[in-house]
């Protein structure tokens, strides 16, 4: 029920609505943005964005540069664990 | 970065099962007969058996699956209201597919359409509202379940009809809330567990404040986690990391989407529409006190029980078979209930937890079906 899948922010469908085309798995869908939009953003300002949607709503930004940091601290865990072991190995 | 794959990889979820395995086997964990988590959201349950987390993990960390499945928990006497609306002349019901196979006290959505009713399957509720405006002279009712992920989506379709007097429109509300049915399970003795994953979309939505509870008043600690195999297995082994060290906070691995305050548009359209109800009555989780919720005195105009005066108090004579509650509380595994598999199966479901794929039923059969594994 709580399924959400990313999707990038294409163009804007109808301005009016508030609604954008989103590019989910190569399928395109007209998505509300309701819930990115306030006084201070405009919905042209988030074409290019990636988002999480869930039941034809864009509900959140995916921020890119946190997704970046979470597979790079996987990496640097790995790192450091096959640097232990080869210690091991060694010693 | 497609935000799919990149937390798929093969490599790194070894890494993160090794160190989970040296966590369970350092102290003070290392002498614990088993470490109990649960993960509160249905569609970690998916995640854990559609890739088989469960398999990989050492048995020693037990995974719960807990009450986070909308579907789940639906009572049998929504499922009648929202049938006794169905048969009615010129109405359409509509409604996620999840919701049609779920059994009511007679039968379900799905009979009821073989009966006669016009019952539409809905992937969104703007959808619903879609289908209003093309039957003007029909009275649409849009049949709204889910958690705080989905409760703003029909929170702003209802404000959409309004926008634009779509007057055929109504909905059946039986949203569930996510914290008064934590702390209700946290209060409930029969929970034995050591640490929680945290529901990812809920989380978008409410922030990750709101739990703060758990750590505080229960010492339990809560990890909100993604739904790819790399999110969860990050997010047991942060559990893990924090019941090695004694301490209990609250942490976030699905930053990627999930702020501390969640999405401020999404809670003000909650707040405009809805209030708490005293309390309700949900399947395997019993009553629960401000758990449901109901539409503010303004906006009752939507609400398709006043509309169609359903009679909603009448009491449910069924006895449940089966030991959903235990299921759902984590205190039993699916496959240890008598039902499971035998006279309970997904295309004869007995409860709402083989229904969705999100039941910790459902998944467990769909995944591991022909497979007897040994319980203890």
């Amino acid at each position: 029920m709580c399924l959400g899948v990313p999707g990038k922010i294409i163009a804007i469908d109808n301005a009016d609505l508030g609604t954008a085309w989103v590019e989910i798995s190569g399928v395109r869908r007209s998505v509300s943005l309701a819930c990115l939009l306030d006084e201070t953003t405009e919905p042209e300002s988030l074409i290019g964005q990636w988002t999480l949607v869930h039941v034809g709503f864009a509900m959140s930004v995916i921020d890119a540069d946190e997704a970046q940091r979470t597979l790079q601290l996987l990496n640097e865990m790995k790192a450091l664990e096959q640097e232990m072991d080869g210690h091991e190995i060694r010693g | 970065m497609k935000f799919v794959d990149e937390f798929r990889d093969p490599e790194l979820a070894e890494h993160l099962l090794q160190r989970i395995k040296v966590l369970l086997n350092t102290a003070p964990l290392a002498n614990r007969e088993s470490v109990r988590v649960m993960e509160v959201c249905g569609g970690h349950t998916h995640t854990i058996f559609k890739y088989g987390l469960d398999r990989l993990l050492p048995s020693r960390l037990e995974l719960i699956h807990g009450p986070g499945c909308p579907v789940c928990v639906l009572p049998r006497d929504a499922i009648d209201t929202a049938i006794e609306i169905a048969l009615q002349p010129k109405v359409i019901l509509a409604s996620f597919g999840d919701a049609l196979r779920v059994p009511g006290t007679r039968m379900s959505l799905l009979q009821a359409r073989a009966a006669g009713a016009d019952v539409r399957t809905v992937y969104s509720p703007m959808d619903a509202l879609a289908l209003a405006k093309q039957h003007p002279d029909h009275s649409v009712v849009f049949f709204a379940i889910g958690f705080e992920t989905t409760i703003p989506a029909t929170a702003l379709t209802m404000l959409q009809a309004e926008r634009e007097n779509v007057e055929n429109f109504t909905m059946l509300a039986r949203h569930i809330s996510i914290i008064p049915t934590l702390k209700a399970l946290l209060d409930d003795p029969e929970l034995e567990n050591d640490g929680f994953i945290g529901p990812g979309h809920v989380s978008m939505v409410i922030g990750t404040e709101p739990y703060e509870f758990v750590a505080q008043a229960y010492g339990k600690p809560l990890v909100v986690s993604g739904f790819e195999p790399l999110d969860l297995l990050q997010s047991l082994q942060m559990v893990l990391e924090q019941l090695a060290c004694g301490t209990s906070v609250i942490e976030n691995q699905y930053a990627r989407v999930v702020r501390k305050q969640g999405n401020a548009q999404a809670q003000q359209a909650i707040s405009t529409l809805f209030e708490p109800r005293a309390s309700d009555y949900w399947q395997g989780l019993g009553e629960v006190a401000g758990s449901g919720l109901q539409f503010r005195p303004e906006y009752s105009h939507f609400d398709a029980e006043q509309h169609f005066l359903c009679d909603a108090s009448k009491p449910s004579d069924i006895v449940e078979q089966g030991c959903c509650d235990q299921v759902l509380k984590g205190a039993l595994q699916p496959q240890a209930c008598p039902l499971f598999g035998r006279v309970c199966t997904p295309s004869q479901p007995v409860s709402a937890l083989m229904v969705s794929s999100e039941g910790a039923c459902a998944a467990r059969y769909l995944y591991r079906s022909g497979e007897h594994r040994d319980v203890g």
